[in-house]
């Protein structure tokens, strides 16, 4: 664990890295490797020092844990669905996908039965990874390292990695409807053509047409993980505070969190349909 | 706060998840759903119809139970004149009887009084003859004397 609170608050900002070191690397405590293998970080330099080849361990591993008990509890409720009376759980479920649909509905007015299924997914997957900031700060970390592991992030979305992951995956969902609704051309044309409906504007439409196209993915990426991270280096720094003074901003911002959470989930979720409702639109 | 693997392990994940959830989440629970709305609202439709089917069954009793009492009104001033009929045939009936027993009274008296003159006639004729014998102190001849016998009793 770290001393001084920069460091404490370094630490918990590290993720758990299992990475490639190459050969001749010179580890944190002197010993160099003999031959490139691949191993846990043990300092945020080593984490950094193995590039792209590394794996934040903690981000998958909690966001899949989280997504796999969301298709779990949903997959639970619709094995037993019944078209009687509900009881809480298939209640809560059911809340959850008319939201999602009433959603979709307004949003989105072509036809795809992929669109609310994915928003589902996208909703409460990132619902439920932001969801462990609840988890005090220093619970999950201290437990780690007392399994023997250095670092350990437990909240997926205050990772960039996690929320880029999810939203190249939607830049590849808008990118292949608006080839299949538009055609290649009818697609070209729309970033061509468009907001200056001249030929020789052509180069300028592209350069913007193109920059909006890549800033969607950027922007839901950025504003899920920016303001996931920002929180939580709010609570970490809370923790930092004499132990009788912590809950008196604690508690606040953990209240100011219920409703933030949601909301970045909802956000995403929103942004998503309307994305794919924009590739769906036919010109 | 390294962009590594982990970004592609990610949306593997996320591929596979809304994999998952289109194929074994969504279709139950949006169909149990569907056919919940469906049962609803047949309820409320067949609810509906339930009671307007009452209105009409009301309005249905109501008008038979008019026209029940109608025809009972109409059977019951049958029933009361086929009774005065009856009472008056009976009326009828009953005085021919009476006249006719009358009547039979009457001939029955005529003929006794018929009778009884007959018979006091003769009586008194053969009185008379008697007295006319004690008077001639002779007997009468009956046979010679009856014609004059006779017309004395046809005078009596």
């Amino acid at each position: 664990m770290a001393d001084t609170p920069v460091e404490y608050i370094k630490h918990h900002l590290q993720n758990l890295t299992y990475g490639k070191l190459d050969a001749g690397y010179e580890r944190f405590d002197g010993t160099v490797m003999n031959e490139s293998a691949w191993t846990f970080a043990r300092t945020a330099q080593e984490a950094s020092d193995m590039g792209f080849m590394a794996v934040h361990v903690d981000t998958l591993g909690w966001s899949i844990a989280m997504g796999v008990l969301f298709l779990g509890l949903f997959r639970y409720v619709a094995k037993r669905v019944t078209t009687g009376v509900p009881g809480g759980l298939q209640n809560l479920v059911e809340v959850t996908v008319e939201f999602i649909e009433n959603l979709v509905r307004d949003g989105f007015h072509a036809r795809n039965p992929l669109i609310a299924p994915l928003a589902l997914t996208i909703f409460v997957w990132i619902l439920l990874m932001n969801m462990l900031k609840f988890i005090p700060v220093d619970y999950i970390p201290t437990l780690a390292s007392a399994l023997g592991l250095e670092y350990f992030k437990i909240v997926p979305t205050t990772d960039p990695n996690a929320t880029f992951g999810i939203s190249i995956g939607v830049f590849l969902l808008i990118i292949f409807y608006s080839l299949k609704v538009k055609g290649i051309t009818g697609f070209a044309k729309e970033l061509s053509m468009q907001p200056f409906n001249h030929w020789a504007l052509i180069p300028v439409n592209l350069v913007l047409e193109v920059l909006v196209l890549i800033v969607k993915p950027i922007s839901l990426a950025l504003r899920l993980f920016g303001n996931m991270y920002a929180g939580e280096v709010v609570f970490i720094l809370i923790a930092l505070l004499p132990l009788w003074a912590q809950w008196t901003l604690n508690l606040p911002w953990a209240i100011f969190h219920i409703l933030v959470i949601p909301l970045q989930a909802f956000i995403f979720t929103m942004l998503t349909i309307v994305y794919l409702a924009a590739a769906h639109q036919d010109h | 706060m390294n962009i590594n693997l982990t970004l592609i392990g990610q949306s593997i994940a996320f591929a596979i998840f809304v994999w998952f959830c289109v194929k074994y989440v969504w279709p139950p629970i949006t169909a149990a759903m569907e056919a919940r709305q469906k049962k609803i609202a047949d309820g409320l439709s067949a609810a509906d119809r339930a009671s307007l089917d009452l209105e009409l069954a009301q309005e249905k009793a109501a008008q038979q139970m008019q026209q029940a009492k109608e025809e009972a009104a109409v059977l019951i001033d049958q029933a009361n004149k086929r009774a005065a009929q009856i009472v008056e045939a009976s009326k009828d009936d009953a005085r021919k009887e009476g006249e006719k027993l009358i009547e039979q009274a009457r001939a029955e008296i005529q003929q006794e009084r018929v009778q009884a003159r007959d018979a006091l006639r003769s009586e008194v004729a053969l009185l008379a003859i008697a007295g006319a014998e004690k008077i001639l102190e002779t007997s009468v001849d009956a046979k010679a004397h009856s014609e004059m016998l006779d017309k004395l009793a046809a005078q009596l």
